[in-house]
């Protein structure tokens, strides 16, 4: 990490996050290789197209931030946040936040990823350590040091969308990291890709535009705001409608149904035997 | 039986029933198949049952199945869905896809059938399983068996083929998923590989014709031959009768238990209805292959967390555990070892599996009938091996959750990958080590209870100050139980009767050292009774 920052420091923010994630990413082969790959593969496009159109990711700026807000946030981060990334930002044990963007630090600090507390394969969710109004005002002073991805506006995360457009472009985009249901699923060296229940629609959307740690980035060109807005309808739609066949068993799939048959079924079964062929006396 | 009494009853005083039943025998004669049916007899151990949980259970999938006959269609044109599932409406998939659906959705009852049709498949596959086992471990594959054996095998092969043809019948993502596994195996085949695979799918991977070939075989071929080999199987064991447990008054020529009629009859009437309500309910609670959820195939998506159902696990989980870098270019060809070696090793696995009677038979030179089940502790070796042959395979199986076992106990994948690496090669030699020695160690504990009884925990102080402890000799049944089985000897080598020895001799001589180097022999007559004449006090003075 302090080796890819101090290559990277000098260049854009965000041609450095393309290489920073190339990096991590092409060191290490592995056995799973088409889920590397195909992440590989969305990270270099990812990558690229937010290289190419840095200037439009930017502009959906909502509301306009007061220099005050600016300030308050300036105090949390060198209050919270500077030891790992440095009093400006810049970076220090971890990565240097200068034109990530507000979105990024409304999704880290929001499902509370961050303060980081555990250095590990990839930093855990915790219960979220700032209040609504704190979050805000340390993502506009992330965003106030370079441009990047803002927190996305109301209509796009509220779930007005197609939901079967949305299921299309989640099943071919995101399914093989966090599984056709939203279950969530393993990635190398005990990295994972978190079950999707139970997030809002802010986050799912934040989460694809920055592409937090192992994620890739989908910005604007590799899924329109309106496809984004899909895939959260989607993603509501399976939170908020239990399964039409009974308990899901987690949508884990044919495993957590072998075991179910296994435990459940023949377990019962095997219990009635015993009791049929015990001597009646 | 009511036929034979009905007889001698005036007939003006004749029930409905008993009328139509002397209507029916007079036609067919079929009160004396029925008396002697009737009077079959069923040793009646829970084990014993497991058989019956698969017939059962394949009765329900039978009848689920033909209920999804009249609704599925297994084609591959494509159409634009437009049933009730919201999030799937407008999406362009296979006609297999959307029937599948509309049974799922739009058709009044079907999904429960179809849960039930799933979960009666996988509970199928699961009591063969067992029942497998258990015939395994209580020696019951021997002669005269060996070939119900023989039928039981091919009749699970049978059901794991039955099960996935049906999984890849609805052409989901899943569905597809598989097939591409399936297609990379046959693929991997070093010279017929790629024809074979053109072969199978009517042309490159997925073509429009798998579903419809599927289905032939699921509905038509495969089950014709279940059917068939279950009738075969079953009159075998009429034939054969059932083995059972030693016991008194248990001859290897009798078999011991209640008449099948009418006890038997009735329980197992009534377990069949168990059974079905049992798959029932959790067909009732418990959402089973949500094809909603995959959406139509296609070939660019893959699902984390994409798994076959149990019973393919293992060749699932073999392909997994091969390490990167097994495939290579050598004369101009692809080499996918990643892909032979799992596939040979299943084979190998498959046909120890198959001929283990034939295999045990020859070791020990044995030519006799056995009808009385072994303990699985008299036959420490035989378990042994059993037990070396279930860790190897759920090593596999367990292989095949590989990343649902990184993630749910946080560990990593590679890390997990390595254990049940390990598993899969040293797993069974431990296993083999440790049962052998349990089983042997509990023979041991049964010859200590058939020569001094049980421990009775009552304590008596003697004259003199000594203290012992009293033991409870056994009843006549429990002796039984403990002393009546076979122990064999390592084989000799004898010259045959040109005075050679072969090397097929030799080899036999050595397994069978092998096989029966360590062994505890039954409490013979003699050591019991000299055994008993120095328990006259009822006291055990050998145990202070
Ligand atoms: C213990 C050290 C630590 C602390 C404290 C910490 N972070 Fe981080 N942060 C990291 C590391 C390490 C990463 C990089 C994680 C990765 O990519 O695997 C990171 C990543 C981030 C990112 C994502 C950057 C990107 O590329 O999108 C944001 C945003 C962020 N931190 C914000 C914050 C904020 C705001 C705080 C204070 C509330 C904070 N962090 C506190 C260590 C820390
Ligand atoms: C290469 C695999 C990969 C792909 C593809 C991927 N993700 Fe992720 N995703 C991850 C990982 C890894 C994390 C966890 C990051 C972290 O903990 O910081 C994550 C986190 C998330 C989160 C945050 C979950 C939480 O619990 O807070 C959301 C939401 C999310 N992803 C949505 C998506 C969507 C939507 C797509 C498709 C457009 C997608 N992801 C594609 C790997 C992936
Ligand atoms: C050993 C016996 C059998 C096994 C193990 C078995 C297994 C399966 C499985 C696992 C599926 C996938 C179901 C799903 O979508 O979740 C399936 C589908 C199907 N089976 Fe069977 N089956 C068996 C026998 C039969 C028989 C005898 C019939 C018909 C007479 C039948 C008819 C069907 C049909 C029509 C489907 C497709 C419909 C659907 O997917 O919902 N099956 N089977």
């Amino acid at each position: 990490m302090s080796l890819d920052r101090s290559v990277t420091n000098s260049m854009p923010a965000n041609r450095k996050k393309l290489m920073n994630r190339s990096k991590r990413r092409t060191g290490r082969r592995h056995p799973l290789a088409t889920v590397a790959l195909l992440a590989l593969g969305l990270v270099f496009t990812g990558g690229a197209y937010a290289a190419l159109s840095s200037g439009s990711v930017a502009q959906a700026e909502a509301e306009p931030t007061s220099q005050e807000t600016i300030e308050e946030g300036k105090k949390l981060f060198q209050a919270n946040c500077a030891t790992c990334h440095g009093l400006d930002a810049q970076g220090n044990n971890g990565p240097s936040l200068i034109g990530v963007g507000a979105a990024s630090v409304d999704f880290q600090v929001g499902t509370g990823r961050m303060p980081m507390q555990m250095q590990g394969p990839q930093a855990q969710v915790k219960p979220p350590q700032f209040t609504d109004e704190q979050v805000k005002q340390l993502a506009y002073y992330v965003a106030s040091l370079g441009p990047g991805p803002d927190i996305p506006a109301d209509h796009l995360v509220n779930g007005g969308g197609d939901a079967a457009n949305g299921a299309e472009l989640f099943r071919i985009n995101c399914a093989m990291c966090h599984n056709v249901a939203g279950a969530g699923g393993a990635l190398t060296e005990g990295k994972f890709a978190p079950a999707l229940t139970g997030v809002s629609g802010v986050h799912i959307y934040e989460a694809m535009v920055t592409g937090p740690q192992n994620m890739p980035v989908f910005n604007d060109l590799n899924i329109s705001p309106e496809d984004k807005r899909d895939i959260i309808t989607y993603l509501k739609y399976v939170q908020d409608n239990r399964s039409p066949g009974g308990f899901e068993l987690g949508s884990l799939g044919p495993v957590a149904e072998g075991l179910l048959i296994w435990i459940f079924g023949l377990g019962s079964i095997v219990a009635i035997t015993v009791w049929i062929t015990a001597k009646s006396n | 039986m009511s036929t034979a009494t009905t007889r001698s009853t005036a007939p003006e005083k004749r029930s409905f029933t008993a009328a139509a039943s002397e209507y029916v025998n007079d036609r067919t004669g079929i009160a004396v198949a029925i008396k002697g049916l009737g009077r079959k007899a069923f040793p009646d151990h829970w084990s014993f049952l497991l058989g019956e949980v698969a017939l059962f259970s394949f009765v329900v999938v039978l009848v689920s199945g033909t209920f999804l006959t009249f609704f599925f269609q297994a084609s591959m044109a494509e159409v634009e869905y437009d049933g009730s599932y919201v999030p799937l409406k407008g999406v362009e998939m296979s006609v297999a896809m959307a029937s599948t659906l509309d049974i799922s959705f739009d058709i009044r009852g079907g999904l429960f059938v179809r849960q039930m049709h799933h979960w009666a498949a996988l509970l199928f596959v699961a009591a063969i399983g067992l029942h497998m086992l258990r015939v395994f471990f209580t020696g019951a594959f021997r002669k005269p068996r060996e070939i119900n054996w023989v039928f039981g095998f091919l009749l699970f092969v049978l059901a794991m083929a039955e099960g996935f043809t049906g999984y890849s019948l609805p052409d989901d993502l899943l569905s597809g998923n598989g097939l591409r596994i399936i297609d990379g195996m046959v693929k991997g085949i070093p010279l017929i590989g790629t024809w074979t695979s053109f072969l199978l799918f009517g042309g490159e991977f997925p073509g429009t014709a798998i579903v419809g070939r599927l289905y032939t075989l699921h509905i038509l071929l495969l089950p014709a031959l279940v059917v068939a080999l279950i009738a075969v199987h079953v009159g075998y064991v009429f034939i054969h009768k059932h083995t059972q447990f030693a016991g008194p008054g248990r001859q290897p020529t009798n078999s011991v238990g209640p008449p099948i009629l009418p006890i038997y009859a009735a329980k197992a009437g009534g377990f069949m209805f168990i059974i079905w309500g049992v798959i029932s309910l959790i067909a009732a609670m418990f959402t089973i292959n949500p094809i909603w959820n995959y959406g139509p195939y296609d070939p660019s998506p893959v699902s984390a967390g994409t798994q076959p159902d149990w019973y393919i696990g293992f060749a699932d989980g073999a392909l997994r555990l091969i390490p990167p870098g097994w495939e290579f270019v050598w004369l101009d060809r692809t080499w996918s070892f990643n892909i032979l070696v799992p596939l040979i090793a299943i084979g190998i696995f498959l046909v120890l599996v198959v001929g283990y009677p034939f295999i045990e038979a020859w070791v020990k030179g044995d030519k006799r009938e056995h009808h009385i089940a072994d303990r699985p502790r008299n036959a420490p070796i035989r378990t042994a091996i059993g037990a070396a042959g279930v860790t190897f395979y759920a090593g596999l199986w367990a292989a095949a959750s590989s990343d649902l076992l990184a993630t749910h106990f946080s560990l990593t994948m590679e890390g997990v990958i390595n254990a049940l690496q390990a598993t899969v090669i040293l797993g069974p030699i431990i296993a083999y080590f440790i049962t052998k020695r349990v089983c042997i160690a509990l023979q041991k504990k049964d010859r200590e209870i058939v020569l001094h009884g049980y421990e009775s925990g009552r304590i008596v102080k003697l004259p003199g100050g000594e203290f012992i402890e009293v033991h409870q000799p056994l009843d006549e049944y429990d002796r039984w139980r403990l002393v009546s089985f076979e122990s064999y000897e390592p084989l000799m080598i004898r010259p045959d009767a040109r005075g050679k020895i072969t090397a097929g001799q030799r080899l036999r001589a050595s397994v069978s050292r092998w096989f029966f180097e360590d062994r505890i022999a039954p409490v013979t007559r003699g050591e019991l009774e000299a055994a008993h004449s120095s328990h006259h006090a009822e006291v055990d003075t050998t145990h202070g």
